[in-house]
């Protein structure tokens, strides 16, 4: 008998759960107030309920299958598994996004999919829902789709026209994790279609000759998965792959998704507790080196075993280890020197130059741009403060780290 | 002076009195703003109502509209003594707005970061409720309760997102409606109202599904969506069980051994390859 499509719901959002990306920004601009349609994006996200994992949840994100031919170790839907399995008409999901976004539950909807048949039938099937979505029903919230990599030019091509965003998971943060836990799947296919995407995400960016319309292609563009702790890699081999990964593909967003226990999970992979403070490291770590002029061998110069410091966030561990640099003074430092001070984040920064302009500033202003002046007072000078010898104690360190807690056990 | 105001994120009703106030060159701390529920409680002083006339045109840095929009909708009785104490300010410190650890200009932002947030929270927790409709355009009405009189402000964003529907947003600080040709705002407080829709149902399967037993971060979850919300949110009645649940799901998924069987397809696919 079939499943009832509650039934197949519990199934199939269960299945898509081990995907981190619920990211519904950086799009274009839209909305249905000329269109008379349903649906907008006004370029950040909108996070619309928080599970107790304490992830966003802001797009229905769903498998359209979860039969799949793979069968990689770590997966929930790999093919040796004995979960259950469902699978929605496209009609179906089509429904589903609408009434969920009328209802204001979600942004939009994030389509991944086990692969059925062939990649090339998975992938139809999935750029028909978002077609649908487009144009039949004249919607205009956010769609992202996980690209099947093997499948062909031409629907890859019309991906894009109607998703925001596209992804294509790296999986593992080393070419062999991949071939050992996924050995159907190719890391060299998986680059190169990341290099694709990227050659045509970057021409729709640009305005052709003719026109100065520029064409559509996943606008919001692409991002990728890796699972940390499933494999020996170290966060150095982590970081440095995520770096190339920036740098050679301009993907939008890295996720690290901490390996978890899964249903009748495979004998071929532990089953531990998921790192989580070691996820939350290595996103703190990206975000120094996107966003705070971080290279990553100064984030992972710390230790020798490559691996971030779990007890204190990457950015104070470097300013202990580079205490020649400090104290800043917050009234002359550069920009650069600004962003390493632990406890400044960008916005700070940016506060902290505009008033300089016109006024000295002392610790009270600090505490005024809701600054952490018990964190910052090491590592800064201001108007009426110098830190004395206080970034050559031994003991600093100590300072920072949290009191110790009773571990629970798993 | 008392200025007695409705005081329910009307902007202009501020800026009316705040100019007539500044070309009469009354200062900051001669002014009492009171706001309409206040100053009903008090029998003995009659509410003033703001002066008139003294239309002197006043200049402001760009920056201070939207900031000052922002901060009237603040539900603090001091936003517009604040607001107007940086009006006040700014006829002579031109670049006042610059220095944001200034003790006025920061609890100025602190205010607005307020109303962006709650703002933003009604963006993400409205729950649209669908009722019965008597043209061909369906109909969904939703109870939301916001911190400050953001109401107003927020009919754009609806109305962009939502236009082939029509809706209501009820909240007890006024309600906004859209009919696909306008929309009507009301600053009175709205009833809450009583409607069951079967959508909340699958909502709460997908809620239940996506989350992952074993990462619990209940205060992460919290910070987002702080327990005020939970009363209008169809899917938070499960959080506790979810949450009561999940260390022996977690368990149960580590003494459960994989499986020796394979699934019957997984047999008819290994036949099919080479």
């Amino acid at each position: 008998m079939k499943k009832s499509l509650k039934a197949r719901l519990a199934i199939l959002s269960d299945a898509a759960k081990y995907d981190a990306s619920c990211a519904s920004s950086g799009t274009t601009r839209r909305d249905s107030s000329g269109s008379g349609g349903l649906g907008s994006t006004e370029g950040s996200g909108i996070c619309h309920a928080y599970a107790p994992d304490g992830r966003c949840i802001s797009l229905l994100k769903i498998l359209m299958t979860n039969f799949c031919i793979y069968d990689c170790a770590y997966c929930i839907n790999r093919s040796s598994s004995n979960v259950e399995r469902a699978r929605f008409s496209p009609e179906e999901v089509v429904w589903l996004t609408l009434e969920f976004y009328r209802r204001n539950y979600i942004e939009g909807l994030f389509l991944s999919s086990g692969i059925i048949r062939d990649s090339d039938y998975t992938m139809e099937q999935m750029v028909r829902i978002a077609r649908d979505l487009r144009v039949k029903h004249n919607f205009r919230g956010y769609i992202h789709l996980k690209t099947i990599p093997d499948a062909s030019a031409k629907l890859i091509e019309e991906a894009g026209l109607f998703a925001d965003r596209l992804s294509i998971n790296i999986e593992l943060p080393t070419d062999a994790g991949v071939e050992k836990f996924a050995p159907q799947k190719h890391p060299r296919n998986i680059r190169r279609s990341m290099g694709e995407l990227k050659t045509k995400i970057d021409e729709a960016g640009e305005p052709t000759l003719r026109t100065r319309r520029r064409k559509t292609f996943a606008p919001a563009g692409q991002s990728t998965q890796m699972i940390i702790g499933a494999d020996e890699a170290s966060d150095a081999t982590i970081l440095g792959t995520s770096a190339g990964l920036y740098d050679d593909y301009r993907l939008r967003r890295v996720y690290y998704s901490a390996f978890s226990p899964i249903p009748d999970a495979s004998k071929a992979l532990p089953l531990i507790k998921p790192p989580l403070v070691r996820e939350h490291r290595l996103y703190q770590a990206d975000w120094l080196y996107r966003f705070y002029g971080f290279g990553i061998e100064e984030i992972t110069a710390g230790r020798p075993d490559g691996m971030l410091d779990l007890t204190i966030d990457p950015k104070l561990a470097w300013a202990l280890e580079n205490r020649g640099r400090f104290p800043v003074d917050i009234n002359t430092a550069d920009k650069e020197m600004l962003l390493r001070v632990p406890g400044f984040g960008t916005k700070t920064v940016k506060a902290i130059l505009s008033a300089r302009r016109f006024k000295r500033l002392a610790m009270d202003d600090l505490a005024r741009l809701k600054v952490s002046v018990k964190k910052v007072q090491a590592f800064v000078t201001a108007s009426g403060w110098s830190p004395l010898k206080l970034i050559d104690r031994s003991d600093l360190r100590s300072l920072f780290v949290p009191e110790p807690q009773q571990l629970v056990l798993l | 002076m008392r200025i007695v105001l409705r005081a329910r994120g009307d902007f202009e009703e501020w800026r009316t009195a705040a100019r007539a106030l500044l070309s009469q060159g009354v200062a900051p701390r001669d002014i009492e703003w009171v706001g309409e529920d206040a100053a009903g409680t008090d029998l003995f002083s009659a509410p003033a109502t703001p002066p008139m006339g003294g239309t002197v045109p006043v200049s402001v840095p760009k920056a201070f509209l939207p900031l000052a929009e922002s901060l009237i909708c603040h539900s603090d009785p001091s936003r517009f003594d604040l607001a107007y104490r940086l009006l006040w300010r700014l006829q002579t410190e031109n670049t006042l707005l610059h220095i944001r650890s200034d003790p006025d200009v920061a609890r100025a932002h602190a205010f607005d970061r307020s109303v962006h947030r709650d703002s933003h929270k009604m963006h993400a927790f409205v729950r649209f409720k669908e009722i019965p409709s008597d043209n061909e355009r369906r109909a969904f009405v939703s109870w939301f309760e916001p911190d400050h009189f953001i109401v107003a402000r927020n009919a754009g964003f609806f109305r962009r997102r939502f236009a082939d529907m029509d809706w209501l947003i009820a909240t007890p600080k006024g309600a906004i409606s859209w009919d696909g040709t306008d929309i009507r705002f009301c600053d009175a407080p709205a009833d809450k109202p009583d409607i069951q829709d079967d959508a909340d149902d699958l909502w709460r399967t997908y809620f239940a599904n996506i989350f992952n037993p074993a990462r619990l971060k209940i205060k992460m979850m919290q910070t987002e969506m702080p327990k005020k919300y939970w009363k209008n949110l169809p899917e938070a009645k499960l959080i506790p069980d979810l949450i009561a649940g999940a260390e022996q799901r977690v368990r149960d998924m580590a003494t459960r051994q994989a499986s020796d069987t394979v699934p019957k397809f997984y047999e008819r696919l290994h036949r099919r390859k080479p």
